[in-house]
């Protein structure tokens, strides 16, 4: 009975979401209230019924509904009833629908927020995500069902894919996701200020924070899927240029794009097409990145032989969405015009190069990652593209970047004049070069690309400082004036300090780690980087619903007791499944990182092992969290609240003075 | 400089570096991209000489065997028709199995051995990878082709 409750509630958001989709839009456009109110309530409506779906199929779940196909592919009565309720969206089906529960939970949070925003604006945003929310659930109710019963229910389900098992994989899609539908907010405040026609410095400045918010979850979302992947998989191995992960990296690198864009946006007026463009691309890119990944696509095109209904509709679907806002970008978009002027000295001109890297950056991973593809459906055989392409094409781009990353905060807006730039970037530049040089001949051998790594690194930590030390020097108490600061500035310093830390991260792992797989004895040991790992052999566990040989390896430094790690090799009784859980030991210098690989047959309990030493490799995950970091900072920066304010009086008058006042007001600030 | 001299700066600039990215992107392409060979296609001598490439099918029952340092890995990878053997050193992923689809990259040797830098076996018990169904697809087809019985894995390949 529940599930069928499920599926009604389903049926039920789908009429809502037609018609959220439909009526506001036309009541905008033929300027009627009435149509225009409906928005909110349809949007309430619309969450309360995909609420009752979700919890539905969650309650499926945890009582062991078997009858629900489903729950029968992808739980167990062994599970442990965590894993029970993150299984929901352990599948194809499951996702989709957490994707639309989502999705309902943002527009909710529009319709909620939006109380300053003029009507038809509102109501266009809303039925734009109306109109995404409506593809959605079509796709699920056609093609694929969560609540479809299996008759015969099965005795037991087939478990739950043991690689899924693991709290990092509990709340690394739902962040992945609340990313992914996030860029819908941007995608539709930008089809709303196309269908209007009307587009400036305010418009930048709400669409702001809900691009702001989208792109720290997305951050999130793929430093906890990284670290996962890290410890989990037991390799070692952080990042692997491997499809799913470049399916939600493509959207992040435009997200960041367009979030810098943004700001040019709402501060200058400059670059409104673009800003638009963007919004389009990082939305349409998110919902690629859901579908494929999801629908297995990128494993196989085959996979769309064997359920054709589910890529024609995936297809159609995108074909659809890029080609009716592209259509009515290149319809409108003359109309809303390019904005403000720069020079080609100027901070403009510095963030639109690096709106353009990062964009070519997104273009190459998305090059290296269909190629296979498109190669296989033209019938020209199979191939696969390898992290050196990646890393190729990455490297370079990157470099001009960063660079110019460090320069763009100490630039002027409009124009600059480069030997006064220069001037007052020499000693940060020269102390980054100093460093750059000198630090890698402390950490063993000295390599060009270390050098070039941390050069990059603290080139952006030093103009950090610099930017710092000339806005918080002056008159004043020092606490005045680091309080008179906006936090959005801070937030944007913490985010460039975070990739600084992010590079460091990657270049010391990169230029510094060792792995050895090695045969162990019981009692043998391994000197590996001034460390002694000694095997004392492995014994049999029983966990809940698996069964473990699990090793014991104490590592000392100079006789001295460091560390005792306990990694595992389980084989899950439901699926038999065998899986490599790594034994960490985590630093602020570096991690030890051992796992077991497979018994050695006809000795005495002797075992391959692999033994890795990661230097600062937790850096990695750091300069994520301080990228987040920024970003929330940025979005509870106090002008956000006061502009609301401020927002609803001067609602008529805002097309002309509006961008004035905002230069006024915020001219401070840059 | 005037605003026509300043738009002919910016065109040249942004033309000479799309250029560059587009050079830089096939470069990596041409260099970083493996192909797929089936067994039977390498046994056929289709595969590269001296170039790295992937290999994919099953491993054979039976014939996987380790080396005294526990390390070094002796197996066959057949499309059921032809084989291929291999030789890996290192620790093989949790799915491989006797049986069960593999990836193997590396290079063939002029002894007909694939000294393999990488083994891939995917994350799920019922999943094949694709290049392991479709080695076993075409082997399939192609001797069904030259209507000798699928049963009769020592039958020449249709080729």
């Amino acid at each position: 009975m529940i599930p069928e409750i499920g599926h009604f509630a389903l049926i039920v958001a789908l009429f809502l979401a037609c018609c959220l989709g439909v009526l506001p839009i036309i009541g905008a456009a033929r300027d009627n209230a009435v149509l225009m109110g409906a928005a909110r309530p349809l949007a309430y409506g619309q969450f309360v019924f995909l609420s009752i779906a979700f919890v539905c199929l969650t309650y499926a779940f945890v009582a062991n509904d078997f009858s629900v196909l489903y729950v029968a592919q992808h739980s167990n009565s062994q599970l442990p009833a965590i894993y029970k309720v993150s299984a929901v969206w352990g599948g194809h089906e499951g996702s989709l629908l957490l994707w639309s529960f989502l999705l309902a939970g943002w527009i909710l949070a529009v319709a909620l927020f939006s109380r300053h925003l003029p009507g038809e604006m509102v109501a266009r945003v809303l039925g734009v995500m109306g109109l995404v929310s409506v593809g959605f659930l079509l796709f699920m109710l056609l093609t694929s069902n969560p609540f479809e019963r299996l008759l015969p229910a099965a005795a037991d389900g087939r478990d739950l894919n043991p690689l899924l098992q693991d709290p990092g994989l509990v709340i690394h899609p739902p962040m992945l996701y609340m990313g992914y539908v996030g860029f819908s907010v941007a995608f539709a405040f930008a089809i709303a200020a196309l269908l209007g026609g009307r587009m400036d410095a305010t418009w930048a400045r709400w669409s702001r924070p809900w691009t702001t918010v989208a792109w720290v979850f997305m951050t999130g979302g793929i430093a906890i899927g990284s670290w996962w992947a890290y410890y989990e998989l037991g390799w070692g191995g952080w990042w692997f240029w491997d499809p799913v992960e470049n399916a939600s990296f493509m959207p992040w690198l435009i997200g960041t794009a367009l979030i810098h864009s943004l700001a040019v946006t709402e501060k200058r007026g400059a670059f409104k097409s673009w800003t638009v463009l963007l919004a389009i691309a990082a939305f349409s890119l998110s919902l690629m990145g859901t579908f494929l990944v999801r629908s297995g696509v990128l494993t196989s095109v085959h996979s769309f032989a064997a359920d054709p209904k589910r890529g024609i509709f995936i297809l159609s679907f995108l074909v659809v969405v890029i080609g009716a806002s592209l259509l009515l970008f290149a319809w409108r978009a003359p109309k809303i015009g390019l904005g403000g002027k720069f020079d080609l000295l100027s901070r403009e001109a510095l963030l639109l190069s690096n709106n353009v890297l990062l964009s070519v950056a997104a273009a190459s991973v998305f090059i290296g990652t269909l190629y296979p593809l498109f190669m296989d459906a033209l019938g020209q055989g199979k191939l696969s593209v390898g992290p050196p392409y990646f890393e190729a094409v990455f490297v370079p781009l990157m470099v001009p970047m960063v660079l110019m990353m460090g320069l763009g905060p100490l630039a002027r807006w409009k124009k600059f004049s480069a030997p006064e730039l220069a001037k007052r970037i020499r000693w940060a530049f020269a102390s980054a070069v100093l460093i750059a040089l000198l630090l890698p001949l402390t950490m063993g051998e000295w390599s060009a690309m270390v050098a070039l790594g941390l050069l990059l690194a603290f080139w952006i930590i030093a103009s950090t400082m610099l930017s710092l030390r000339e806005r918080l020097a002056g008159r004043g108490s020092f606490m005045q004036r680091a309080r008179g600061q906006p936090l959005s500035y801070y937030g944007m310093q913490s985010a460039h300090l975070g990739v600084a830390i992010f590079i460091i991260g990657v270049t010391l792992v990169n230029g510094y780690e060792t792995e050895r797989d090695v045969r162990m004895e019981v009692g043998d040991t391994l000197r590996e980087g001034g460390y002694e790992f000694r095997f004392n052999g492995a014994t049999e566990i029983e966990g809940p619903n698996y069964m473990a040989a699990k090793g014991h390896m104490t590592v000392s430094k100079k006789g001295k007791l460091v560390t005792e790690l306990y990694p595992e090799k389980r084989q899950y009784n439901a699926s038999g499944m065998p899986m490599t859980e790594a034994a960490i030991d985590t630093g602020w210098l570096g991690d030890l990182y051992v796992s077991l690989g497979e018994p050695i047959p006809d000795s005495n309990g002797a075992w391959a092992v692999r033994v890795y030493i990661k230097p600062f490799v937790d850096w990695i995950w750091a300069g994520c969290l301080l990228m987040a970091l920024g970003g929330v900072l940025a979005i509870s920066d106090r002008r956000y609240r006061l502009h609301r304010k401020a927002g609803a009086v001067k609602r008529g008058a805002q097309d002309k003075i509006g961008m004035g006042n905002i230069l006024a007001t915020e001219g401070k600030q840059s | 400089m005037k605003p026509r001299q300043k738009k002919f700066v910016f065109i040249a600039v942004a033309v000479a570096a799309l250029a560059l990215v587009v050079g830089l992107v096939l470069n990596a392409l041409e260099n970083n991209v493996s192909l797929y060979f089936t067994p039977t296609q390498v046994f056929n001598n289709e595969a590269p000489h001296g170039r790295s490439f992937r290999i994919g099918g099953l491993v054979q029952e039976g014939s996987v065997k380790r080396e005294a340092d526990g390390l070094t890995v002796n197996f066959v990878i057949t499309d059921k028709h032809k084989s291929i053997p291999v030789v890996f050193k290192g620790i093989l992923p949790d799915l491989f199995t006797e049986g069960k689809g593999v990836v193997a990259q590396g290079r063939v040797e002029a002894d007909g051995v694939m000294r393999a830098d990488e083994v891939l076996a995917k994350h799920d018990e019922n999943y094949m990878a694709p290049e392991a169904a479709d080695a076993l697809k075409k082997a399939e087809t192609a001797n069904a082709a030259a209507a000798t019985p699928a049963s009769a894995p020592a039958a020449p390949a249709a080729k």
